[in-house]
């Protein structure tokens, strides 16, 4: 029996939401990824980038399981997903929000039923708070009452935007991900998506992962960046991943690859974080 | 230039394994669809607006297609029938075709057009529009939440909208009989019930329930896999009513295959008076 009680050993730090193991992913005769190794931690958010058709949006939907690899392993959490029940994997999906590039709203329903689906497909709310976690969620991305019966049709493309990610985030997720969150949209509504995207951050401590080619975006909210390149332009036994690093980090780059794709749209001059600029000013982003 | 292309065997060959590549994928989706149908029930406020659409929307088309066949049935065999001096029997033969054969195929065709094509492009619209995988990454299953209330409708409302158009091609048809042709009304009805039994109903509305099936698994299929953009969403639309009226037919044939088989393994007796024309 020891008489000095012993310091009490540190917990273990909690497992990266997301890891991928050797992850490869092959349409017909592409290989669209190959032998990918990824790793997202907690707390942080991180800018996947990369030419059109090295794999960008392919990661995130496996990542998501919208995808199924064709080899590798994904963790969530942990835990192996291949190796989830799927009633485990349901409910571990559940804290991983995703906005869609074109928020991929349900036509059939009203703005506020689609705020409210997952809070009903999930069977643990009561009517009563649902609506009022589907009104906490609106107005929490800007939009006011006069949208919540309207049709997702009758809206513009910047708060469709904004509706979807209030539908994501009403389930409360610990993982975001942003599929090319401010493609199509002008710089206004870009940078409300930005606000939005750094303020939910803020607000939940969210995860968050972001495929985008906007690097003003990336600049404002990744604290890293992944940046891929298509597979059949590199050889065997490469990584597909050129870059994994700061923003800073990306400027200074001396592979002609990196350079090649940011060109001189960054200046790490300009690189900020904004202060919350959401809290209690639905009008600003209305 | 390539001579695979035209070697009719590997033509031969590409079409055999279509075929069966389409087979097997419409049945791993009915099973998917089975099982997203045991995870439970779909929701009312899901389901009526399908049963709504399916149902009481198609009732016109199907008014219509049941109109028009009755009294087509009429004019065709008047004057077949004339030469026989059977015109007093028309009843029979309209109402047996009908109950039968006609009805059930010809409205399931007219709603694997219009409530079969319209699930496919709908859903193929979803599924190019990422609202298919926004409903996985929800938390719901797809299938449970957008085929099964589908197949449900389908194979529910379909049989009914058959009795329907059966119904109303046969009043059309005494009614077309008795006041343009001239035919006796008593004699109509007589006949019809004299020749056509129950069974015959039973097994037009046991044939409109797998037409059902068939073209809710079609359409649904087609929606779910449908390729890129509108022409995706266009000829997933087309392929749809093509294959539902492929199955239909063959459908039709394996069935009055099998209920005419099974009638008279239950019914011996009915051979005999058949082949002495009682």
């Amino acid at each position: 029996m020891n008489d000095v009680a012993s310091p009490s050993p540190s917990p273990p730090p909690p497992p990266p939401p997301i890891e991928m193991s050797d992850v490869s992913c092959i349409f017909g005769n592409q290989k669209v990824l190959w032998n990918l190794n990824l790793q997202i931690s907690a707390g942080e958010t991180v800018a996947i980038v990369g030419e059109s058709g090295c794999g960008k949006s392919v990661t995130m939907k496996v990542m998501m399981q919208l995808l199924s690899q064709t080899s590798g392993q994904l963790k969530w959490f942990g835990k192996e997903v291949q190796l989830m029940a799927s009633e485990e994997r349901r409910t571990q999906r559940l804290k991983l929000g995703y906005l869609f590039q074109g928020a991929a709203l349900f036509d059939s329903l009203t703005i506020s039923e689609n705020v409210a689906f997952g809070l009903r497909q999930s069977g643990s709310f009561s009517e009563h708070e649902i609506r009022e976690i589907v009104l906490a969620r609106l107005t929490e991305v800007g939009l006011t009452f006069d949208i919540f019966n309207k049709r997702p049709s009758e809206i513009s493309g910047g708060m469709q935007k904004r509706v979807g990610l209030a539908r994501a985030l009403a389930l409360n997720p610990d993982v975001m991900f942003y599929d090319e969150p401010t493609t199509g949209l002008d710089p206004v509504n870009s940078r409300r998506i930005d606000d939005l995207i750094y303020s939910v951050r803020e607000a939940h401590g969210v995860t968050g992962i972001i495929v985008t080619h906007d690097l003003r975006t990336v600049q404002r909210v990744a604290d890293r960046i992944i940046m891929l390149y298509p597979r059949a332009k590199i050889s065997d036994g490469e990584s597909q991943v050129i870059f994994n690093g700061s923003i800073a980090e990306l400027a200074d780059s001396s592979d002609s690859r990196v350079r090649d794709y940011i060109g001189d749209e960054l200046d790490t001059r300009s690189t900020r974080k904004f202060a919350s600029p959401l809290k209690n000013d639905s009008r600003r982003i209305a | 230039m390539s001579t695979t292309t035209a070697n009719p065997i590997t033509v031969l060959g590409r079409l055999t394994q279509e075929f069966f590549c389409g087979f097997g994928g419409l049945a791993v989706f009915g099973f998917q669809m089975l099982a997203g149908m045991r995870r439970g029930l779909p929701r009312r406020h899901v389901l009526v607006p399908i049963l709504y659409e399916v149902g009481v929307r198609s009732v016109p088309v199907v008014l219509v297609t049941g109109t028009f066949i009755g009294m087509v049935m009429a004019v065709q065999t008047y004057n077949q029938f004339k030469m026989m001096h059977m015109e007093s029997r028309l009843g029979a033969i309209i109402t047996m075709t009908l109950v039968s054969e006609l009805g059930p195929v010809l409205a399931a065709t007219m709603l694997a057009g219009r409530v079969g094509s319209s699930m496919a492009a709908e859903l193929g619209t979803m599924r190019v529009t990422e609202q298919v995988h926004a409903i996985s990454a929800l938390g719901a299953d797809p299938v449970s939440y957008l085929v099964v209330p589908r197949f449900l409708a389908c194979v529910t409302l379909i049989p009914l909208l058959t009795a329907i158009a059966d119904s109303v091609g046969i009043l059309a048809g005494w009614l077309f009989s008795w006041q343009v042709l001239g035919i006796n009304s008593q004699h109509y009805w007589m006949y019809a019930e004299q020749f056509v039994t129950g069974w015959d109903v039973v097994a037009g509305l046991i044939k409109s329930v797998f037409f059902g099936c068939a073209i809710a698994i079609i359409a649904c299929r087609q929606g779910f896999h449908c390729g890129a953009g509108a022409e995706g969403v266009g000829r997933a639309a087309t392929q749809s009513f093509v294959l539902s009226f492929i199955s239909i037919l063959g459908l039709d044939f394996l069935l009055t295959v099998v209920l005419n088989t099974t009638y008279y393994m239950i019914w011996p007796q009915a051979v005999s008076l058949a082949v002495a024309g009682v």
